[in-house]
């Protein structure tokens, strides 16, 4: 995997190479080990493009098992060698797909992809600095998920499989070779990986939140701020709180694994042998796990929050309305989301007074973001919208969040909650919302900051044929998993057709398959313009969207240190689209109000 | 032979695409739409957006009545009526807001595209709007919690003193049932006196362990129409007690007993006529990840009338544990050697099950 990563950029830098200013770094200092937060962005960004594939393709494969459970797969022999037994899916190596598919998606390409892409590349171009507060943290972070990417690769072709036991890695599956065996050497990579990928998001958030508050340029205050920033600033202080949670579960189970310790483990016979642990509690995993894990859907939503309000507001040609509801419903999320996180858990066997609790505070959750959603139909409303690939994926993200959104409040029920918990429904739920939400807020960045990237522009006509294609077939997947939620299938089954109550919907399994294999190819168009636009894009111009914000007054492939002269300053919010009178129906953050006393507001003549 | 023919198709294809693509741009950069800004595509997404809300729109309806046969399951418990009530009013609230805001969504999309004559409108705030369509969600949000909370509460609530107890114990990969015995109080466990006879590991030392008996070996009884109470645990990994009919789910987790109670209102034969499936039965499925076999860990629940229920625990009485484990006792050794061979039986069923 190394070594196409490196060569990815490698091609990719070669062809800027004369755009850049010289400052007399060697190809390596510029290129691989880079402090320029510029480079580490699009790292991040090859790195989680990559790991999308590796995701996507997992999923292709046990899809094939679901939609055609009868088939055999003798023609994948050759790629899986002996986990396809006789033309069947080895079950075990199924559960190692669907686990290894659940933690690339979540933490490799939903928060290192997309927070590190787009956190690294905005932050310092938005807020108008030079570079990250420590571009030095800033390499580091880069590298240390680079080592837990490597370690994660690498366990995919172990003999005994990687981790098996769902992404949550509950103990004591997880912490038993005997009972699966993932759980041998697999999950031992899997966890020092995590914890490698802790250290790496650390050391990015620290950075982040250091030069949000410090290193704004002269006029930028908090509340001039791009919704952007606020999102990937709140995303960081997130998950500087949340991961280091789950790095004491990993170190716990690691103890537990390798070192005898009872923490997660109590009264287990197991492989004809009954083990010493005593007193621990499975349960208290679930606890630290869901500690970060349910701020984790936030860390992988709220980057897309701000990328999509951006994207929706430049492209209505408006302000984003009800700038300050939209940051204080994410403050409002962001601190709820860490007091939610026992709705994973309201079968798990704890105390139903908890469950009461939770239920209350999760139904609260969904008030900031009704008020999100309601606020980015208002921008829409008597916008003059052009749409643009970005501007696609955008609205289509609004319409994913919403779809996603609301079966929350079924599954935040407690008394909902016995029936659908572990079924499809929370699939469908949560593939919509944090899923595919995610992806396409992911896609909207892409497809709008690419000219700011590379120079160039994505090509628009693949553009909506990617778009169209992946939003029909995103609801085509999800639509119809609610249908099988409902029904009470299972997750994580190899098959249903062993019980007579699930022994039906195998045709809607086989479309959905269809539709997921589709969608999967599908991507490769994006792959494509991506590729091929780096290289032979049309040149960009240095505000292709006529936006506001600072990356925008940047020379098109900006060098180090990113404006040539001094940094600018800024005067006003970034939302001042269409204001009446203005001659533009754009106005840039650094355009003082005394150049546009035509446009100004009453309260704005102080400051001209 | 095949496989280059596909190879080398799909590159063909691939070869054609890419010169579409580039005839493409160069007759867009031939045409000059590819430096304008904004052009006849901003129409087409617009209109498509629109087509999208209505054929989706459609096909959800659509697909949504064709499937609601085989996606809503019979209620057989008291408590899954409430769940069921519950779960439709909430979903025709959800519903409601989905329809409404992905109206406003997409029209707005459509109507809003862009005009070279027009400008938007900059309308940055109106707190108003802001406080009421905060204020709205809440409330509704409230109600849905208090009714949610109702039923939580009921349905959580201790079990009656009257209840049927039966232990429901998960391993891998199967569901192990054992009922208490008259004195109605299941004896003592222990994880280090398993073995291959012994499944549950009891302490036989244990007096209240003497008159527990095993359900069958892939099947247990309830009676209709009494609580029942699953006092749930597990052996080895986490598993998760799910009887779909009965909206009972409860993780089985080693080392912390869990338990969930209910009623159930239908017999098993009962739900065979009013399925008009004459093989029906209540299955129990495993709904927590926990291995190889996961997929395959079902036991059968046979709800009887508590007459046919009392029969059957007369019969099965008989079959205590203590008698089948103190095997070699002079008492009744020919019995003894029968009911080893039944436990064996029920090993070879449980492997089977394995696959």
């Amino acid at each position: 995997m190394s070594s196409t990563d490196i060569s990815l950029h490698e091609d990719v830098h070669l062809g800027h190479d004369d755009h850049h200013d010289d400052h007399d770094q060697s190809f390596i200092e510029k290129y691989i080990f880079s402090q320029d937060h510029k480079v580490i962005g699009k790292q991040f960004l090859f790195a989680g493009i990559f790991w999308a594939i590796i995701g996507g393709t997992l999923s292709s494969l046990f899809r094939f098992q679901l939609g055609f459970p009868e088939a055999t797969f003798t023609f994948l022999e050759p790629i899986l060698g002996k986990w396809v037994d006789g033309g069947k899916l080895n079950p075990e190596f199924y559960l190692a797909l669907v686990t290894m598919h659940g933690t690339i998606m979540v933490f490799f390409v939903l928060t290192a992809g997309l927070s590190g892409t787009f956190s690294n590349f905005l932050i310092p171009l938005q807020i108008g600095a030079r570079d990250m507060a420590s571009g030095f943290m800033n390499m580091l972070s880069f590298w240390f998920f680079f080592l837990a990417s490597v370690i994660m690769f690498y366990s995919l072709f172990l003999e005994t499989g990687p981790a098996a036991g769902g992404w949550t890695v509950y103990p004591p599956l997880s912490a038993l070779p005997q009972a699966i065996s993932g759980s041998g050497a697999g999950m031992t990579m899997w966890l020092i990986s995590m914890a490698l990928f802790i250290v790496s998001q650390l050391l990015g958030g620290v950075n982040y939140i250091t030069t949000v508050i410090n290193l704004r340029t002269r006029g930028m205050s908090m509340s001039k701020l791009p919704l952007t920033i606020w999102a990937f600033f709140l995303t960081a202080v997130l998950g500087l709180l949340a991961f280091p949670v789950l790095f004491s579960a990993a170190l716990l189970l690691i103890f537990d694994r390798s070192f005898g310790t009872s923490f997660f483990l109590s009264d287990i016979y197991v492989a004809g042998e009954a083990l010493t642990h005593t007193g621990g509690s499975p349960v208290l995993f679930q606890h630290l796990f869901w500690f970060l894990g349910h701020p984790e859907v936030y860390i992988v939503i709220l980057p897309t929050f701000g990328i999509v309000s951006e994207i929706i507001a430049t492209n209505s040609r408006k302000p984003i309305f009800g700038y300050r509801a939209m940051i204080g419903s994410m403050l409002g999320i962001s601190l709820l989301s860490f007091i939610v996180w026992a709705h994973h858990m309201f079968v798990s066997g704890m105390n139903p007074f908890l469950g009461s609790v939770f239920m209350f505070l999760t139904l609260i959750i969904a008030v900031p973001s009704a008020v999100k959603v309601f606020n980015w139909i208002a921008t829409l409303w008597r916008g003059n919208i052009n749409f643009t690939t970005a501007m696609l994926f955008s609205v289509a993200f609004v319409s994913l969040f919403i779809s996603g959104g609301v079966t929350g409040i079924i599954l935040g029920n407690s008394a909902l909650d016995i029936q659908l918990h572990d079924t499809y429904f929370v699939v469908a739920h949560f593939h919509l919302v944090m899923g595919s939400a995610a992806f396409f807020g992911m896609f909207a960045g892409i497809y709008h900051w690419f000219p700011k990237m590379f120079g160039r522009m994505l090509d628009e006509k693949l553009g909506y044929i990617h778009f169209w294609i992946t939003f029909i077939c995103a609801y085509l997947i999800f639509m119809p998993m609610h249908y099988l939620g409902i029904a009470g299938f299972p997750r994580r089954y190899y098959t249903w057709t062993g019980f007579d109550t699930f022994n039906k919907f195998l045709d809607m399994n086989s479309f959905i398959t269809i539709a997921a294999i589709f969608v999967f190819v599908a991507q490769f168009v994006f792959i494509f313009n991506f590729i091929y636009s780096i290289f032979r894009g049309r040149r960009a111009t240095e505000n292709p969207w006529k936006s506001n914000t600072l990356e925008w007054t940047t020379p098109v492939n900006p060098g180090h240190g990113n404006w040539p002269g001094a940094l600018p300053v800024v005067y006003r919010w970034p939302y001042d689209y269409s204001k009446p009178g203005a001659p533009q129906d754009f106005i840039p953050q650094n355009v003082p109000y005394s150049q546009t006393q035509s446009s100004n507001l009453p309260h704005e003549r102080d400051f001209e | 032979m095949i496989t280059i023919a596909v190879a080398l198709s799909i590159i063909l294809l691939l070869v054609i695409l890419y010169l579409l693509f580039r005839i493409q741009v160069l007759a867009s950069i031939f045409t000059g739409s590819y430096r304008r800004d904004i052009g006849k595509s901003n129409k087409i997404n617009a209109a498509l957006f629109l087509a999208f809300f209505v054929v989706m729109g459609g096909l959800f309806i659509w697909s949504m009545n064709s499937a609601s046969e085989d996606m809503i399951i019979p209620i057989a418990s008291e408590h899954g009526i409430d769940i069921d009530s519950m779960f439709w009013l909430t979903m025709g609230v959800i519903g409601f807001v989905f329809v409404l805001t992905h109206i406003l969504l997409f029209w707005y999309s459509y109507k809003y595209q862009h005009n070279d004559n027009k400008r938007a409108y900059y309308y940055p705030h109106n707190n108003k709007i802001e406080i009421i369509w905060t204020v709205i969600p809440a409330v509704v949000m409230a109600l849905l919690v208090f009714s949610g909370w109702k039923t939580w509460a009921k349905i959580t609530s201790p079990a009656p003193e009257n209840a049927v107890v039966v232990e429901v114990m998960g391993k891998q990969f199967n569901w192990l049932a054992r009922y208490p015995g008259a004195d109605n109080k299941l004896g003592l466990v222990k994880h280090t006196l398993i073995d291959a006879t012994n499944e549950f590991g009891i302490d036989l030392n244990d007096r209240d362990a003497q008159d527990d008996f095993p359900g069958d070996p892939t099947s247990f009884h309830v009676p209709k129409g009494v609580p029942v109470q699953l006092k749930i645990r597990s052996r080895d990994v986490i598993h998760s007690v799910f009887l779909p009919h009965f909206r009972v789910k409860m993780d089985a987790v080693p080392g912390m007993p869990t338990t969930f109670w209910f009623i159930p209102t239908k017999t098993t034969a009962e739900m065979q006529t009013e399925t008009g499936n004459a093989n029906f039965q209540y299955e129990l499925a495993c709904t927590e990840v926990c291995g190889r076999g996961h997929f395959a860990m079902k036991m059968t629940m046979i709800v009887d009338e508590p007459e046919d229920y009392q029969k059957w625990v007369e019969a099965q009485q008989k079959k205590t544990f203590a008698s089948q484990l103190q095997g070699g006792a002079p008492a009744d050794s020919a019995a003894a050697v029968a009911l080893n061979t039944t436990s064996d039986a029920a090993v070879a069923a449980a492997t089977a099950t394995k696959q």
